[in-house]
């Protein structure tokens, strides 16, 4: 349509006056029905971000998250069809929201919602099994140059606040594991924690993990040998403990395979 | 009018053993659809409902994997399938984005559904995706334009799409053309068949002050290989005239099931899909709907039986 430019501007601003050229069948003013277009884009929107960070829109409040999310989608509209995506640049955009400046956790917790979206519709793929990586390790093949590939789902997140517990109380209790359980009056908010996601099977599992763990996982994401991602990860945090996370990615299915 | 309508006690059939024989290759059945709602995965697996078929939307499928492909996977092994894309943009003024038409590529191969339908729409514009099915003047640029964009679609994924015809709330004073008009150039012209969306007629022809039954007479019926029901929602415009919103969250309103009824018994059954998008309710309500559709569907055929 040759008015597109127009059309897209006054669909995602109110004060951009309506397209000219409509015309009425009852001479009724075209904007009053221009709005339900209007309507029908913001709200379609805002409505896919609330499906998709559940949790964010319960610690603020619907009308909050409804607030925030129309002034995200006016400025961040959808450069895609595919709307499992969309607010991916939300995290940046409630680091910077005025109003959420008292809720110094709330741009994490949209990063964890948004990574365990990303985990949810990540790629299949058949973990190795606990036998082949033994052999894989005792062989002498192996060396420190040796890559892991890691399972498409597996996403990571480190936060100086407590979004794991956060998240995890608002979850049901009979869908997520025991060691994530905390009533939402025990946590302390001045805890820092991280985490891994990852699918099994139908599942996205959130692994409480150190922030060495989060990002020796990284590395190994990017491509990184062993031995550079372990260095890494030992650099920026001394406690990383290398033996108890590799336990945790075979216990989890994390890794793929090995070369 | 051919319709039951009553509602009191419709009761849906729910028979594991219901499900069609073999189905021709490459057209949906005549029977009632339902779109199909990952809250009714698991359902759906349990009960296998006797319905005619389901309907996706494509682009909640351009996911990589995980459990959306895997229960679709299941599903598709025991129902016809519609492919219904929603974010094609086809009546924009930029040719079809070749990522998307990738993308629904590999998902038509994946699971080569019985039907691919798009809309008479645009939803981009400069790389931006306005999630809504926008509406285009029906001028000779328009035609031209569109049909460019679907030989494009058709050539690219191989085999012929449907289009729909629009649920609209204002027009161009730049149309040269009838909406039956310009979609009956467009069928002519491209060769698509076309998806008699009942509910969109009667809401575009109530929105826009004409008569629903000559619009739908005016279409090129001949093309119809599936038809859509839905509900609407009430407003009014500032003359305080009705405006009804496609809004897909409510049961079929009485009117559009007699325009439905009247159109299968001139044109006969056809795939008929119950969309119910938002406001969801459970699967049993939507077998309700998809029963009285299987009404319709039978009396339409003893009708042109006879």
């Amino acid at each position: 349509m040759d008015d597109e430019p127009r059309w897209a501007c006054a669909l995602l601003s109110a004060e951009v006056p309506v397209p000219a050229g409509l015309k009425t069948w009852n001479n009724s003013d075209p904007a009053s029905r221009f709005a339900v277009y209007r309507n029908n884009v913001l709200v379609s929107l805002v409505n896919a971000l609330e499906d998709s960070f559940p949790v964010t829109r319960q610690l603020v409040g619907e009308a909050f998250f409804r607030t925030m999310a129309i002034e995200f989608v006016r400025g961040n509209p959808p450069r895609a069809a595919v709307l499992t995506d969309y607010g991916d640049a939300l995290p940046e955009f409630v680091e910077a929201y005025p109003h959420a400046r008292a809720l110094p956790y709330l741009a994490d917790m949209t990063r964890l919602e948004m990574a365990y979206l990303q985990a949810y519709h990540a790629a299949d793929a058949q973990p190795i099994s606990a036998e082949e990586i033994t052999a894989l390790l005792t062989s002498p093949q192996t060396t420190t140059r040796t890559r892991f590939q890691l399972h498409p789902s597996l996403r990571t997140l480190v936060s100086r606040h407590p979004v794991i517990s956060l998240w995890a109380a608002h979850q049901d209790k009979d869908a997520i594991q025991g060691a994530l359980q905390t009533a939402l009056t025990e946590i302390d908010m001045q805890t820092a924690e991280s985490c891994w996601l990852l699918r099994r099977e139908l599942q996205v599992v959130v692994i409480r993990m150190t922030p060495g763990d989060c990002l020796f996982a990284e590395k190994l994401r990017q491509g990184s040998s062993l031995e550079i991602s372990a260095n890494c990860a030992l650099d920026a945090d001394p406690d990383f403990d290398l033996a108890a996370c590799l336990a945790v990615m075979l216990r989890e299915g994390a890794i793929v395979s090995v070369a | 009018m051919c319709c039951d309508l009553s509602r009191s006690a419709p009761t849906p059939r729910d028979i594991g053993q219901g499900i069609d024989p073999p189905r021709e290759s490459g057209t949906l059945p005549a029977r009632p659809g339902l779109g199909l709602k990952p809250q009714h995965f698991d359902e759906i697996l349990q009960r296998k409902p006797d319905i005619g078929f389901f309907e996706i939307h494509a682009e909640n499928y351009f996911v990589a994997g995980g459990p959306f492909h895997r229960f679709l996977s299941q599903i598709r092994e025991l129902y016809a399938l519609s492919i219904h894309g929603v974010g094609l943009s086809i009546g924009g003024a930029a040719p079809p984005d070749q990522a998307h038409l990738r993308a629904l590529r590999t998902l038509l191969r994946r699971y080569e559904p019985e039907s691919f339908s798009e809309h008479l729409a645009w939803s981009s514009h400069g790389g931006v995706f306005l999630n809504d099915l926008l509406p285009l003047p029906y001028t000779n640029d328009t035609l031209t334009r569109i049909c460019a964009h679907i030989d494009q679609v058709q050539t690219y994924l191989g085999r012929q799409m449907l289009l729909e015809n629009p649920a609209t709330y204002v027009e161009f004073q730049q149309s040269s053309y009838c909406e039956a008009e310009f979609i009956t150039e467009v069928v002519a012209r491209s060769g698509c068949g076309l998806l008699l969306d009942v509910n969109n007629a009667y809401i575009s022809c109530t929105n826009h002050g004409r008569c629903a039954e000559q619009y739908i007479a005016a279409l090129p019926l001949h093309a119809v290989a599936e038809m859509h029901l839905a509900g609407f929602s009430r407003d009014s415009d500032s003359a305080g005239a009705p405006l009804l919103i496609d809004s897909h969250g409510s049961r079929v309103d009485p009117a559009v099931w007699e325009l439905y009824g009247n159109t299968i018994e001139r044109i006969g059954p056809s795939a008929t899909l119950i969309e119910w998008d938002n406001h969801l309710p459970p699967l049993s309500t939507l077998l309700a709907e998809a029963e009285l559709v299987q009404n319709c569907l039978t009396e339409a055929r003893g009708t042109n039986d006879g």
